[in-house]
């Protein structure tokens, strides 16, 4: 074979395998997604969405409770996030370049590098231990925790899309800067912000690690903070590991309908961020 | 008849130093939280530890024997059975996640990049629990299937011994290979972005094939890329609820594939909550503290490597970036 025929092979077959990687990622995608159709939406139905569990090994029953826990959960990790996030990444953004904003991006950096389990530890040990309880403000607090982090960077990230032009256009309008940053600088990036949220809200949505030693879960139904609470992904772990096959059954409906919240908040941020591109490209 | 003003001139009070200086500060302060967030939870993890780091030292990390019942704490199988599963994960993963990259930047048409892209970022938005899920009702039948067809003379490797249960370190390696491909391929095909086109103009106007300009383009990026595949793996020493699900929960440190063992977070996850003494809780913290630290440099140096590339690529001033901010802000 010619030298430049070998290139020319050695070419293709690379080209092949970068193809072929390309399907071999969408092989498990593919598969997940069928099982979960299959499993999952057919259990999917009316008493799983509206009914508690029942007592253990009884048939029938629902993810009534887990449900409305995870609604307070992320609630309660958003009240918590939502500010801190927003004005870090907004002074990271307006001071990029000091020191201190360096060092509180590497920091953000970090924290979203920490492993769930380990920001479960934090909150059982800061939130739980003092007061000896397993409760929905502690799993809120370690969902927030993680969720900080992913808000300050993507508004940082979405605050250096508006153009410098706004800025400068304020300022020699004569506004403070902090008069310029809430009035025209955020309102511009808004839209970009709350997909921000959006993702961060999917992602932690789907915590369970963060969850097993500070909301705990609960088979019954409950709202109360210092309480307890049960969650989706701790509701479908427990009730995967367990021998039920009715169990089994709910925990693929759990996860289905996890999967479905998660990709359209995705899908939303999605096309939110293309638009927003678009806008300021 | 009186003159007519422009809002902002009206404004009663003017603007000062001291009003930029207070948001300067109030904000700071915010911002401020996220650093102290992070001191926070090492401040936690070592104070949580100190019983177990006092009494047995080193030797924690070396003893082969975790046996709480009998007071006796050593936590090898768990720091094996992390590095094992994600070496094997990142093996598997590495270069399928680069060729994904590679394909999506580089090769594939136009049309065809965007929705690849977000097909694979979908993958990464699955939640663990339903890796999980998927795991144990998929996978480890798959894999339980393979382990008993498997011919007799192979077994006998250390490689593949251990009973044919399906769950154990090659179960939980594939599912971390699955979870790691999306978010290394996503950084990856980043960093091939960051690559300048004067590289592969340059390859091809030497002749090279297509093979040989986009291993230029590599090469160029090498920094990054290995920074992607560090983010990669700082995600599969973390990872908790898919591997606790398949790997089997067993604390013997084992070469086989086949055989059930056990992880650093999988056995925070598993016994956390069932820690009846000091000591027993203090050890599992201590192992949360080294998967912390750990994860936090493989995590630092991933980014190091990912921004020395993009600071280099920006040297060449193709786009030089006007700052308007800064003459603002001297003036």
């Amino acid at each position: 074979m010619s030298r430049s025929r070998r290139r020319r092979v050695l070419s293709a077959v690379f080209s092949g395998a970068c193809a072929a990687s390309v399907l071999l990622a969408l092989v498990p995608l593919a598969f997940i997604l069928l099982y979960l159709l299959k499993k999952g939406a057919s259990a999917l139905e009316w008493g799983f969405l509206f009914h508690n569990p029942k007592p253990v090994g009884e048939p029938g029953g629902g993810f009534a409770n887990a449900i409305v826990g995870t609604l307070v959960l992320i609630g309660l990790a958003s009240i918590l996030a939502i500010p801190v996030g927003v004005i870090a990444g907004l002074y990271v953004a307006e001071y990029r370049g000091s020191r201190f904003a360096s060092a509180v991006r590497f920091a953000a950096d970090g924290l979203n590098g920490v492993p769930s389990i380990v920001v479960g530890i934090f909150a059982y040990s800061v939130a739980v231990l003092p007061v000896r309880r397993f409760s929905a403000l502690a799993g809120g607090f370690a969902l927030g925790v993680m969720m900080i982090p992913i808000i300050a960077r993507t508004t940082e990230e979405l605050l250096r899309l508006v153009p410098e032009s706004f800025r400068d256009g304020a300022l020699a309008l004569g506004a403070t800067r902090a008069k310029a940053a809430w009035s025209v600088i955020l309102p511009a990036a808004l839209p970009g912000i709350l997909t921000g949220i959006l993702v961060a809200l999917a992602r932690i949505a789907g915590e369970t690690a963060p969850l097993l030693f500070t909301a705990f879960g609960n088979r019954f139904f409950s709202t109360r903070l210092d309480q307890p609470i049960a969650a989706l992904t701790v509701q479908i772990y427990t009730y995967a590991v367990s021998p039920y096959e009715d169990w089994h059954r709910q925990a693929w409906a759990g996860a289905f309908l996890l999967v479905v919240v998660v990709f359209v908040l995705s899908v939303i941020a999605r096309l939110a961020t293309r638009r927003l591109e678009r806008m300021h490209g | 008849m009186t003159k007519p003003t422009l809002p902002l001139l009206r404004r009663r009070r003017p603007r000062t130093r001291s009003d930029d200086a207070f948001f300067r500060f109030a904000t700071g302060a915010v911002a401020a939280v996220v650093i102290l967030l992070a001191a926070a939870i090492a401040l936690e993890l070592l104070r949580h530890s100190r019983l177990s780091i006092e009494k047995f030292g080193f030797r924690f990390w070396t003893g082969k024997v975790w046996d709480p019942v009998a007071g006796e704490f050593g936590a090898f199988p768990f720091l094996w059975g992390t590095i094992y599963s994600s070496f094997l994960a990142l093996l598997v993963a590495g270069p399928i996640a680069i060729g994904i990259a590679v394909f999506i930047s580089e090769l594939s048409p136009g049309r065809l990049r965007r929705p690849l892209a977000f097909l694979t970022e979908l993958l990464a938005a699955i939640p663990s629990i339903v890796y999980g899920l998927w795991g144990v009702f998929v996978l480890v039948p798959v894999i339980r299937r393979l382990e008993t067809t498997m011919p007799e003379s192979l077994r006998k490797l250390p490689l593949f011994s251990g009973p044919p249960v399906g769950v154990g370190m090659l179960a939980a390696a594939a599912i971390l290979a699955i979870m790691v491909i999306p978010f290394s391929s996503a950084v990856a095909r980043e960093v091939l972005r960051a690559v300048p086109s004067s590289q592969r103009e340059a390859a091809y106007a030497l002749g090279a094939t297509r093979f040989e300009a986009i291993r230029a383009v590599l090469f160029h990026g090498r920094t990054g890329v290995v920074g992607a595949l560090l983010l990669g793996l700082g995600r599969a020493l973390g990872e908790t609820m898919a591997v606790t699900m398949v790997i089997g929960n067993n604390p013997q440190a084992s070469l086989s594939l086949f055989a059930p063992q056990h992880t650093m977070a999988a056995v925070i996850a598993n016994e956390f909550t069932e820690a009846a003494d000091q000591l027993y809780l203090d050890a599992l913290v201590e192992i949360g503290l080294v998967l912390f630290i750990v994860t936090l440099v493989v995590n630092a140096l991933s980014r190091l490597l990912i921004w020395s590339l993009e600071s280099r690529s920006r040297a060449i001033p193709a786009t030089a970036e006007p700052s308007s901010a800064s003459t603002v802000e001297a003036a």
